[in-house]
Order: C-alpha cells, then sequence, then structure tokens
C-alpha cells in the first residue's frame, strides 16, 4: 500500500492488548470466592456420587437384615432405614439422579429457549405471536399439576421421559427473555450488515444471534439446574417424579420426613446433601453472572451513550 | 501563580468564581489504577466562559463531576477545587449539597436520561427550587417553575409542565434541565456536553438558551465539549485536555489562530470545514489516546505527535505560559509559532478521480431511485390491531447516484434519511416508486437475482462498535460476504489480507477480535468488510459520526482514496454538512420524508436556496471565533413535527422563517400548494420552495 | 388505558379456559378413576361398572366432557368428585384457605423484599448486603418441603424452650377449641406463624434479589445523578428518585412471583395440614379424580392470569412511560 501510507499509518499500529474474553471471564469468576467454592463443592459432588457406590459395601438396593433404623456407624455411615436399606449408598444414588437430571434439565431446556425466543424475536410477525402465545400458555399451566397428572404414564418408564417432562416446563421465561434480547440484536449493525449480505435467516440466528447471547444462556442454564433439581425433588417427594425401585434425593426425604424428630439420619444427610448441591448451583450461576455480564453491561451502557452522542 | 502572571492573565483581575489547582482522579479498573485526571488548574472568572476541549477519555468529564463531588465513592480524589473560598474537596455530602444546585449547577450530556422519568417535568424543576428554599410553597415553585420553563423557551409551558419527560423531544428536555440548572441563579454552571445528543438546529437553539441563561444570571459556564465549533462560538477562553491534563490555554481567538501544542494544530486540521472552498486532505492523528493505566514517563502525545524529540519521552512538559494569557504544554512549542498542520502532519495531497475528466451526464447510473414512498402503520392494541395513523417516513424521494460520485443525503434524526438507506438495501419493491440498481429495476427479481445483486450494494454503518460481531474474528468477518457468495476457500484465504492491507491494517490483525480494536480500526474492518465483494455502490450511513475527530480524519481520508482508486459510488448519510461538504460531490437535503433541495455541492453550500437549507447550514459552527462571530444565525422556532402527521401544503411551513415573512396570499400558497423540485438557475440545482431565493449562509 | 387492559383480561380468559381443557384432557386420558372401584373385593359385577362408567360419563368424547363440565361452572355447578360429593361444598372454604395463606405471604414477601433488596443495594458490599445476599441464596436453595419440615423443628424446639404451646404445626385452628373471639384469634395466630413463615421467606429471598439488582442499575443512573445536581443530597436523592424508579421493574417479577407461590403453597399446605387447594391437589391426583384437578388447575389459571393482569395494572401506574393516552 504505497499510494496512501498516510492512510496506513493513520490507522495505528498498535492493537490494544487486552486479555482474551474467556481468559477474563475466568479470572472474574475465580475472584468470586463464593462461585469458586460453588464450583468446588459440586465438582466434589459429582464425583462422590459416582464413585463412593463403587467402593462402598453396600448397594442401596440391598437390605441389612440384622440393622433396622440403626443410627450412623463405621459399617453403615449413614445409617439405616426401617427396612435395613443402608442410607449412605441410598443418598449417594439419589444425589447421582437428583444432580444427572438437573444438569439435563438445564441444557434442554436452555436449548429449546434459546431456538424458540430467537425463532420468536427475529422472524417477528405471526411466528413470534404464535409462540408467545404457546409460552403464556405454558406459564399459565402449573408445570408442577401438569407433570403430576402424567405421572402414572411415565410409572416403568425410564426417568429420561421424565427430564423431558420437567425441560418442557422449565423454558419459556428464558426464552421470553431471548426473545426480548434478539430483537434488540436483530437491529444491531453487524446483524443488518450480514442480511444485506445475503445471508439466510437460520444461519443469521446461529452464526450472530445466538452466540451473541451466550453469557444470559450459560447463566440461566446454570440458575434453571438449580431449580430443576428443586422441581426434581418436589415432585419425587410426592411420588409424582422418580419411580421406586430407583431413588432421589426427593424421595429419600419423604421417607424420612415423617421420623425426621427420632432419627435425624433418615432426613439429614438427604436434605443436607440437597441443599448443598443448589446453593453451589446457585452461587455458581451468580458469579458467572457477574463475571459474563459486569463488561456486557459496561459496554451496553457505553454502547448507548455512544448512539446518544452520535445521532 | 506570582503577582506578575496574574497581571499578564486579564480573567484573574476580577477574582476567579472556582479555581481548581492540581486536580487528580484516580479510579480502580480490572487493569489496575486509571488515572482519569492528572493534575489539572484552571480557574474562571465571573460571567466568563471557559470551554474545555477534548476527546473521549481525556478526562474532561470526570473533571467536572469531581469539582461537583458527583464522583462515585471508588474515585480518588487529590488537590483542590475552591468555590470563591470554600474548599469543596473533602467536604461532605450534606455540605456539597446546599452549595450544589444553588451555587454551582449542571447541565448533562444526555437529556434522555438526565431527568427522571417518572416524574412531570414542572415538579422536577419545582423540586429544585425547594430544595434549597423550604420556605417556598408548591405552588409557588409550581408558577415559578413554569416561569423558568417559559424562560428557556418552552411553548405552552404551564400545560407542558404537567407532561413526563418521555413526552419532550431532545432539544426540550435539555431546556428543561438549562431550567432547573438556573432556577437558584448560580454563580457557575458547569455544561457537560450539552448539545452532542442533539441534531444541529437544536443545538444552535439550545446554546443559545445558554447565553440567555448566563445573561439572566450572570454565572460563569464552563462549557465541556468534544467539538471545537461549538467552542468557538461560544467560548472566552478554551482549554484543550489530553491524557487527563489541560496541554494547551489561551483566549479563544489566539488559540485557534495561534496554537502552540502539537496536539491542537492537529485537532484544528483534522476537521473538516464548512467553509473550505477547496478540498484539502484532512490532517489525521496517527495511532489513538493512550490507555490511562501505567502511563510512561515522558509526554502522554508523544506516540503520536510528529516532532516528538527523545526529551518527549523522558520528560512530560509543564504547562507554561508561551505568550500573553496562552498556556501550552509542548517541549517544542517554540517552533509552532504560526505552523500550518498540513506542514507539521506532513500530508500528502490527495489523487484526483480518474473519472473527474468524464462528465457526470456520460457516466452509468448506478443508483436510481423514483418517487419512493415508505410508509409505517402505527397500530394499537395486543389481539385485534388496527391502524390508528400513518407515518409518513419516506415521502416520495428521488435521486441518482452515478459511476465514481458521491452523493451526501443530510438531514436531522427523524427526517427519513436511514429509512431511505434501509429501503434501497433490502432490495425489494419499495411501497411506491421504483428503485434501480445498475440499470436492473429490483422489482420482480427472484430471491437468486437479488442476492447476486447485492454483491454490488454494500454497506458501512455508522457505529463501528454495533457493527461487528464481537464473537467473529476479524478473518471472518471479513470474509462472511465471500463465504456467503460461494468463493472459494483458498481465494478467500488470499483476499482477506488484501482487504485488511486496502483499509490499512495488518494482515497479522486477522486473528483478533473486534473488540481488540480501536473505534477507528473497527471502521476501517467494516469498510474492508464491504469491499470484499468488490461492490458498485457504497451505502455509508453516518460513518464516521461516532468516530473522535481525529480518527475521523482518517477514515474520511480512506473513503476519498478507495473511491478514487476503485471507481466506487458512494451514497453518504449524514447529519454533519461539514462532513458533506468535505466528501461529497453531490446533496441532498431531507426534511420529513422529503428532499428539498438537491445540487451540486459548492452550488448548494455557497447558495442555499430553500430555507430549511439555509437555517441547517446557519446552525453548523465553524471552528474559527472570526468568522463565528461575524456570522447571523438563523433560528428556527419549534420542533420538527411529527412524521404521522406533516403539516399541509409545505411541510416545513410551520418553521420557516420565509413563510412568516409573506403576506396572507403567498402564504395561503405555502399552506395549500405542496412545492415540488425545480431547477434553479445553477446547473445543478433543484427547489422544492414556491419563494426559493439564494442566500449565502457563510 | 382501560381499553386496553379489558383486551388484556378477555384474553385472559381465553388462556385460561384453554389451560382448564388441557389440564381436564390430561387427566381424563391418564386417570382411570374406577381403579380402585373395579378392584374391590368381592368385585362388583360388570353392569354395576358399567353403570358407574356412565354416570362418570367415562365414555363420551374428552372435548363434550369438558363442554358439559365447563358448561356446569358457569352455572356454578362444579360437578362431584369420583365418590360422589359435590366438589361446590369444599371449594370455598378451600379457596379460603388457600388465599390466606397466599396473601399474607405475598404481602409480607413484597414488603420486607423490596426494603432488604434496597438496602443490600444502597449498602453494596457492606456487611448488610453479604448477609442478605448469603440469607436469600440460602433460603432460594431449601426446598420448600425442607424449610417447612425445618421450621416444624425449630418451632419445636421454642415450644420445648418455652414449657407451652407457642406455635401449632397441624391445621388452621384447634378442632376443638372454643373461647372469647380474642383467645380464637389469637389460636388462629399460633397456626398461621409457621405456614406464612415458609411461603414469606421465599418470598422475602426472591423479592430481594430482584430489587437488589433493579436497584443497583437505578444507582448508576443519570437522573440520580441530576437530582444530586440540584442539590439533594444522595440519601433523599436515592429514596425519592431511585426507589420510585426501581420499583417499576418489579410489577413484572410480581407476576412470575406468584409461581413460586403456587408450588410452595402446595408443599405448606399439605406438611402442616391446612385443607387448601394445593392440598386437594395432591389428594385428587392420588385419588386419580379429574374433576378436582380440573378445578384446582381453573382456580390456579385464574389467580396465575389474575396475578399477570394485577401486574399490568400496577405497571402502568407505577411507570408513566406506557400509560396510553
Amino acid at each position: 500500500m504505497t499510494a496512501s501510507t498516510d492512510l496506513g499509518t493513520g490507522a495505528g499500529e498498535q492493537v490494544i492488548d487486552q486479555p482474551r474474553r474467556g481468559a477474563l471471564v475466568l479470572r472474574r469468576l475465580l475472584g468470586n470466592r463464593l462461585a469458586v467454592v460453588g464450583l468446588g463443592v459440586i465438582v466434589a459432588l459429582f464425583v462422590l456420587a459416582y464413585t463412593a457406590p463403587l467402593v462402598y459395601h453396600w448397594d442401596y438396593e440391598e437390605l441389612d437384615y440384622t440393622a433396622f433404623l440403626a443410627a450412623p456407624s463405621a459399617d453403615h455411615w449413614f445409617g439405616t432405614t426401617q427396612v435395613g436399606g443402608d442410607v449412605f449408598a441410598q443418598t449417594m444414588r439419589g444425589l447421582q439422579k437428583s444432580l444427572v437430571i438437573g444438569l439435563l434439565v438445564g441444557v434442554i431446556s436452555t436449548a429449546v429457549a434459546a431456538v424458540v425466543g430467537a425463532a420468536a424475536g427475529y422472524f417477528g410477525g405471526w411466528v413470534d405471536r404464535s409462540l408467545m402465545w404457546l409460552v403464556d400458555l405454558l406459564l399459565v399451566l402449573p408445570s408442577f399439576l401438569v407433570i403430576a397428572i402424567v405421572s402414572p404414564t411415565f410409572r416403568g418408564q425410564t426417568w429420561l421421559v421424565f427430564v423431558l417432562l420437567l425441560a418442557l416446563f422449565a423454558w419459556m421465561i428464558t426464552a421470553r427473555i431471548v426473545r426480548g434480547m434478539t430483537l434488540t440484536l436483530r437491529e444491531r449493525e453487524f446483524v443488518k450488515a450480514a442480511r444485506f449480505m445475503g445471508v439466510p435467516p437460520w444461519k443469521i440466528i446461529f452464526r450472530h444471534i445466538v452466540p451473541n447471547m451466550s453469557s444470559l444462556l450459560i447463566i440461566d442454564a446454570t440458575i434453571t439446574v438449580g431449580t430443576a433439581i428443586l422441581a426434581e425433588t418436589g415432585l419425587s417427594f410426592f411420588g409424582f417424579g422418580v419411580q421406586p425401585p430407583d431413588v432421589s434425593l426427593g424421595s429419600l426425604i419423604a421417607a424420612g420426613v415423617d421420623s425426621a424428630q427420632t432419627f435425624p439420619w433418615l432426613f439429614g444427610f438427604s436434605a443436607g446433601f440437597l441443599i448443598l448441591a443448589v446453593l453451589s448451583v446457585n452461587l455458581v450461576g451468580d458469579g458467572l453472572r457477574d463475571a459474563l455480564d459486569a463488561g456486557s453491561v459496561r459496554s451496553r451502557r457505553a454502547d448507548r451513550r455512544a448512539r446518544g452522542s452520535a445521532t | 501563580m506570582t503577582a506578575a502572571e496574574q497581571f499578564l492573565d486579564p480573567v484573574l483581575a476580577e477574582g476567579p468564581v472556582l479555581t481548581v489547582s492540581n486536580l487528580s482522579v484516580s479510579f480502580p479498573s480490572e487493569a489496575g489504577r486509571v488515572d482519569a485526571v492528572r493534575g489539572l488548574s484552571y480557574e474562571i472568572a465571573t460571567g466568563e466562559v471557559l470551554g474545555i476541549v477534548g476527546e473521549s477519555g481525556s478526562g474532561k468529564s470526570v473533571s467536572s463531576m469531581a469539582v461537583m463531588g458527583l464522583l462515585p465513592g471508588s474515585a480518588r480524589i487529590s488537590g483542590s477545587v475552591r468555590f470563591r473560598d470554600t474548599e469543596l474537596i473533602g467536604k461532605p455530602d450534606v455540605e456539597l449539597s446546599r452549595i450544589r444546585g444553588r451555587r454551582i449547577a449542571m447541565v448533562f450530556q444526555d437529556p434522555l436520561s438526565a431527568l427522571t422519568p417518572v416524574f412531570t417535568v414542572g415538579d422536577q424543576v419545582a423540586e429544585a427550587l425547594q430544595v434549597h428554599r423550604r420556605e417556598l410553597s408548591a405552588s409557588a415553585a409550581r408558577n415559578r417553575a413554569v416561569e423558568l420553563l417559559d424562560l428557556v423557551g418552552i411553548p405552552n409551558a404551564g400545560s407542558r409542565a404537567k407532561a413526563f419527560p418521555h413526552e419532550f423531544s431532545g432539544g426540550m428536555r435539555q431546556r428543561a434541565v438549562i431550567a432547573m440548572a438556573i432556577a437558584n441563579d448560580p454563580d457557575l454552571i458547569i455544561a457537560d456536553e450539552p448539545t452532542t445528543a442533539l441534531d444541529v438546529t437544536v443545538q444552535a437553539q439550545v446554546l443559545d438558551v445558554l447565553k440567555t441563561a448566563r445573561e439572566v444570571t450572570g454565572a460563569g459556564i464552563l462549557l465541556i465539549t468534544h467539538d471545537l465549533g461549538v467552542v468557538a462560538g461560544v467560548a472566552d477562553r478554551v482549554l484543550v485536555m489530553y491524557a487527563g491534563r489541560a496541554v494547551e490555554s489561551a483566549p479563544v481567538d489566539e488559540l485557534f489562530a495561534r496554537p502552540r501544542m502539537p496536539y491542537t494544530l492537529g485537532l484544528l486540521g483534522s476537521l473538516p470545514r464548512l467553509d473550505d472552498e477547496e478540498r484539502r486532505p484532512l490532517v489525521p492523528i496517527e495511532g489513538q489516546p493512550p490507555a490511562l493505566t501505567n502511563l510512561p514517563a515522558g509526554c502522554p502525545f508523544t506516540p503520536r505527535c510528529p516532532l516528538a524529540v527523545d526529551l518527549c519521552r523522558e520528560v512530560e512538559p509543564e504547562l507554561e505560559i508561551v505568550a500573553m494569557a496562552h498556556r501550552a504544554a509542548c517541549h517544542r512549542s517554540s517552533e509552532l509559532v504560526r505552523s500550518d498542520a498540513t506542514d507539521v502532519y506532513g500530508v500528502s495531497t490527495l489523487a484526483e478521480a480518474g473519472t473527474g475528466e468524464v462528465p457526470r451526464g456520460e457516466r452509468p447510473v448506478v443508483l436510481a431511485v423514483r418517487d419512493m414512498i415508505k410508509h409505517y402503520p402505527i397500530t394499537r392494541g395486543t389481539v385485534l390491531r388496527r391502524r390508528i395513523g400513518t407515518v409518513h417516513a419516506v415521502d416520495g424521494v428521488s435521486f441518482e447516484v452515478r459511476q465514481g460520485e458521491t452523493l451526501g443525503l443530510v438531514g436531522e434524526s427523524g427526517c427519513g434519511k436511514t429509512t431511505t438507506l434501509m429501503e434501497i438495501l433490502s432490495l425489494t419493491q419499495p411501497e411506491r416508486g421504483s428503485v434501480e440498481v445498475l440499470g436492473r429495476d429490483v422489482t420482480g427479481l427472484d430471491r437468486k437475482a437479488r442476492t447476486r445483486l447485492r454483491r454490488d450494494v454494500q454497506v458501512v454503518f455508522q457505529d463501528p462498535v454495533a457493527s461487528l460481531d464481537p464473537r467473529m474474528p476479524v478473518a471472518d468477518i471479513i470474509a462472511e460476504p465471500l463465504v456467503t457468495h460461494g468463493v472459494l476457500r483458498s481465494e478467500i484465504r488470499t483476499r482477506v489480507p488484501e482487504l485488511l492491507r486496502l483499509v490499512g491494517l495488518r494482515p497479522e490483525h486477522a486473528s483478533r477480535y473486534p473488540a481488540e480494536f480501536s473505534g477507528g480500526q473497527r471502521q476501517r474492518i467494516g469498510i474492508a468488510r464491504a469491499l470484499a465483494l468488490e461492490p458498485k455502490l457504497l451505502v455509508l450511513d453516518e460513518p464516521v459520526s461516532a468516530l473522535d475527530v481525529s480518527i475521523q480524519a482518517g477514515v474520511v481520508n480512506l473513503l476519498e482514496e478507495l473511491r478514487v482508486r476503485l471507481g466506487l459510488a458512494y451514497l453518504f448519510v449524514a447529519h454533519d454538512l461539514s462532513v458533506v461538504r468535505h466528501i461529497a460531490d453531490r446533496v441532498a437535503v431531507m426534511y420529513l420524508g422529503r428532499i428539498v433541495e438537491i445540487g451540486e455541492v459548492r452550488t448548494v453550500f455557497r447558495a442555499p436556496q430553500h430555507p430549511y437549507t439555509q437555517a441547517l447550514l446557519s446552525a453548523i459552527p465553524v471552528p474559527d471565533p472570526a468568522v463565528e462571530r461575524a456570522r447571523e444565525r438563523i433560528l428556527l422556532t419549534g420542533d420538527l413535527p411529527s412524521p404521522a402527521d406533516p403539516p399541509a401544503g409545505c411541510r416545513f411551513r410551520s418553521r420557516c422563517f420565509r413563510y412568516t415573512a409573506l403576506d396572507a396570499a403567498d402564504q395561503r400558497r405555502c399552506e395549500q400548494d405542496d412545492p415540488a423540485l425545480e431547477r434553479t438557475d445553477a446547473p445543478d440545482q433543484q427547489v422544492a420552495c414556491h419563494f426559493a431565493a439564494p442566500y449565502a449562509v457563510l | 388505558m382501560a381499553r386496553f387492559l379489558v383486551r388484556r383480561l378477555l384474553n385472559y380468559v381465553a388462556l385460561c379456559l384453554i389451560a382448564t381443557f388441557l389440564a381436564f384432557g390430561l387427566a381424563s386420558l391418564t386417570f382411570n378413576p374406577l381403579a380402585a372401584y373395579a378392584e374391590r373385593t368381592p368385585p362388583p359385577p360388570p353392569a354395576a361398572i358399567a353403570a358407574k362408567r356412565a354416570e362418570l360419563r367415562l365414555d363420551d368424547p374428552i372435548p363434550a366432557r369438558f363442554v358439559g363440565w365447563i358448561g356446569d361452572v358457569a352455572l356454578g355447578d362444579f360437578g362431584t368428585t369420583t365418590t360422589g360429593t359435590p366438589i361446590g361444598e369444599q371449594l370455598f372454604s378451600r379457596i379460603g384457605v388457600s388465599l390466606r395463606l397466599f396473601a399474607l405471604g405475598t404481602v409480607i414477601g413484597v414488603v420486607v423484599g423490596v426494603l432488604v433488596g434496597v438496602t443490600g443495594a444502597v449498602r453494596q458490599y457492606r456487611f448488610t448486603d453479604y448477609a442478605s445476599t448469603v440469607f436469600s441464596f440460602v433460603i432460594l436453595s431449601i426446598p420448600v418441603f425442607v424449610l417447612a419440615q425445618l421450621l416444624k423443628f425449630g418451632g419445636l424446639q421454642l415450644n420445648a424452650a418455652a414449657g407451652t404451646t407457642i406455635l401449632y404445626f397441624q391445621g388452621e385452628v384447634t378442632p376443638s377449641f372454643r373461647g372469647s373471639a380474642g383467645a380464637e384469634l389469637l389460636d388462629r395466630l399460633q397456626h398461621l406463624v409457621l405456614p406464612t413463615l415458609a411461603i414469606a421467606l421465599q418470598q422475602i429471598a426472591y423479592y430481594s434479589r430482584y430489587q437488589r439488582s433493579a436497584m443497583l442499575d437505578v444507582l448508576g443512573s443519570d437522573f440520580l445523578r441530576t437530582a444530586q445536581a440540584k442539590g439533594l443530597t444522595r440519601p433523599r436523592a436515592l429514596f425519592k428518585h431511585g426507589l420510585r424508579t426501581a420499583l417499576i421493574p418489579m410489577a413484572t417479577l410480581f407476576a412470575f412471583g406468584f409461581g413460586l407461590l403456587l408450588t410452595g403453597g402446595v408443599f405448606t399446605e399439605r406438611i402442616f395440614g391446612w385443607f387448601g387447594m394445593g392440598d386437594w391437589l395432591v389428594y385428587g391426583i392420588q385419588r386419580q379424580d379429574t374433576t378436582i384437578v380440573a378445578t384446582v388447575t381453573l382456580f390456579v389459571a385464574v389467580l396465575v392470569l389474575l396475578s399477570g393482569w394485577l401486574s399490568d395494572v400496577l405497571y402502568a401506574a407505577l411507570d408513566p412511560r406506557i400509560r396510553i393516552r
């Protein structure tokens, strides 16, 4: 570019040396002590739930006919139930179920929310109206009620059906937020630029719109994991969720709740693990929000100012 | 400051209202402490207007916030701010609040967010009164608020006082904020970019109101702005800030005539001017302002300075007297007496366009728009939608762009210029009228043909932050149009570095993300993307208005260079007429969805015939105090009418100064007859006015 | 404005009907209300089963059954349970029980939640902020059925410490209790504390988190700066201009918070032995009773939509920008 050296140098040789976004987010997240603790606890719980049963000497379905309602001991770490089931083995099994269900529901529902919300926001018109009507309808139908009603049909089915049902009722609010953000993103100039380049709509959605909401989606998936665990245990508590012989933390708590005063180990351990798991997930979610959103809030504000001053 | 210096400084004879000395402000940030203000000193005399000029990030706003004590708790402030005889730094909030609003008042940049959305405007003005005068009854405060609103020029102040801020236009809101500021007859008004968010004609009105405010209160005014034109017209004295410091200060005429610091010189040279006769290259200042964390020793302007010597890298120069009442912070300021920016910055003159020799009429038409109309329905209701009105966003617009030329489309916000662009870019049949690109009518194009046609029409947007997908590396951004149009991967690999070089960036930057670039660099990336498919027509939507002037100059030069080299045609939308004057060959002025005047740029600017064009041109400040003082401003009255309900007959008549001077019979003509564009005596100029007459505003 | 709200209300009524129909349909499809009856020993004769089928209209298509039922509902007849008792008998007492619980819990939750949230935002990163944040996180992480249980333990401890029964945790009143009006009110209050607390704690945690972030958004706003520049002290600017504006987003949240309230209600009623709508729902599902389920769904849908409508009204009242003139 010899013809215009004045232009070339005008662009400035130096590029602002900034740490990459991923590194920045990680640094912010690691700076949040509660979130780090939460993350640590979740990892520890997963590891515990999946490795402890491998080395532990009781199976969750096994009964010890020599120990009914035994208090925690070296043999039965968390004690036993009325019929001699080992509470530790059951709690670990329940923890596995609750964690996996929560995780799957979080991922599935967030994916659904992203697609539905982005489509409604991007296409507008009747697509938007019918999808948002569906959202309104599902919001009106209390999820607890519907899942409870249909729970008899998945008795004997795999628990994955239950996961899908939970996910079915967990995406609507996120979808609304996604739709709102899509409406803004759609008017952003890089999306317009793509449109005027001739990029087809679905490609724009998946290439430009969804990736630009990734912080929201990550945060939301995390928070949904927490709510899904709560919903799952709640339903299982009434017997509308995970079906015996399988156990979840909810069904364990239900089984122990009546004798909780006299035999606290029946209730305390499962309830404690449940609270610990949900609390950790929520702390991570909050930490992620601070780490991911801090920048975007700032830049959004700067954006507004820039646009304000330019017009 | 010695007695002798005070004697030299006529401003200080009366004793200052405000004395700022050695003010420093720093904030914590993730990258370390940001030293936003680094030892700033100045003073303002009673009734004086001091303009503080600087680009974004120079610390000009932060320093004024520090004066008001409005910085967040995380800011570390040192130095001294004396108001009359009171030291403000370190005063508790309760004591400061007795001074704020009563002795020192403030006007902010963004009038949209500066008013609380949930209270009426009248109540908010009344509150400013009552907060300092407890004895004032609610009704007395309300009455006084209406008087104040009336004083700042809000029509029907009595009823408008009951309206909420969102029911006010930007200009009206800013007037309300000024009404609040003068409510308690302050000694000092700090105006922080008071007109930046406003249109030029509204800017002229608001500056006028500010002048009134100064006359009424006799207050000193601290005017913070990035616009040297505004400063030239309003300020008595100017202080230039760079990287948190004052680098030059002088009476306004002296500063504009004899800048003694290379940065000021560059700033003045980088401005396109409305009164330029010949097309001269603008002076871009290389690079960008430094980050204010861990500043290296030496003068912070060194990396961008064409005159930098070793001393500059080692010692930061002090602000020292260089002439009568003139201070500058530069080791080489003595060499800068009467220098020319073009010489100092070594800018080469521009090559003239190769197409310049071919007469316009013989060049092919790249874009032809005829009688284009775009109306938006205003609907109400969620379930059953019904139309309750129509916004006439674009109402019969015709123009042509020929190869190798630039048509500037100008007008204030809401005039329909952006809608016009979007309609053209959609390449679909307009509601009425036609759009032809390279001789092909877009009506009846099938999807494939439309996609093919998109290769020839590309766009560059205003906001360099929003126009690039932040999640994509630059290489992917530039390659996106190529990928979309099925260009081979191997070819893309060679094209991307070529394009980067073409816009003055380095190919090594391809793997970086947009956030790592400055605004000007991002805009260059946007231009590279637009050029990827080798289009014939580039549609530019305010491409430089979000950039600082020193950066803007570089992009404007690049655009001009590219047009000449690649034989492009530009449709250039802007609200800044100085830039249009600089870059365009022809200009079209829009008002309420119509073109009111179109023609060759020199003719239209030298002898505008439509009263709106005249008002628009007259509202634009020229960065030259002598010229500014001599100019007579045409102030338009009122706001832009709603495009949903344009006046019958001539749309401009509700604000037209010529209309008001007509007799009844002629006025009736304006009320009944909608004027069409008609040729004037000039070779290329058309005007839509029954009483068109040339009037030189410059 | 009024017309806008009326139109919204009509839209909601349509949604209500569809939601109820879906619940009714799903329940009719999955439930087998005669299962218990048919498996009696000795088994009832096929004719008796057929008669029962006809009585419950099990052979009619579901839409027809629904139309029949909803038609009756419109006339004030909610039908009967599978065991033959009329729904109407219990309906209103149960609605009363639930609404008492919900209303009190919501009022306490919103008021305290807003106060806690604002304090947290204003004192950001100080002790009060950390304390309220940790409190909210812990409460939001405890499922209601565990929270209720923990409250019960707490009540027991309190009673044991006091040596007398201060708090009850079963039912709304002591069944055989007779006394003066004051004494009866006291008895009711003693029953009310724990279940209300179970609901209110959650609501407080929920609203305070959002109020905190809404307030933080407002803290950096330009208009707050303007208010201070006028001469208002920071606390005054915060409360007059900041809080008033930060309340606006809460109006929308109010509708969503209701979902939390409903599920919370089901567990709370169940655990504290309050015979409300939530308790009835669980009972209905366990007994495979379509009519009870449909009735409760209708109630829930009406409540959700009412809260949505109320939040529209609130929003319009709080924010002059959306008032349509």
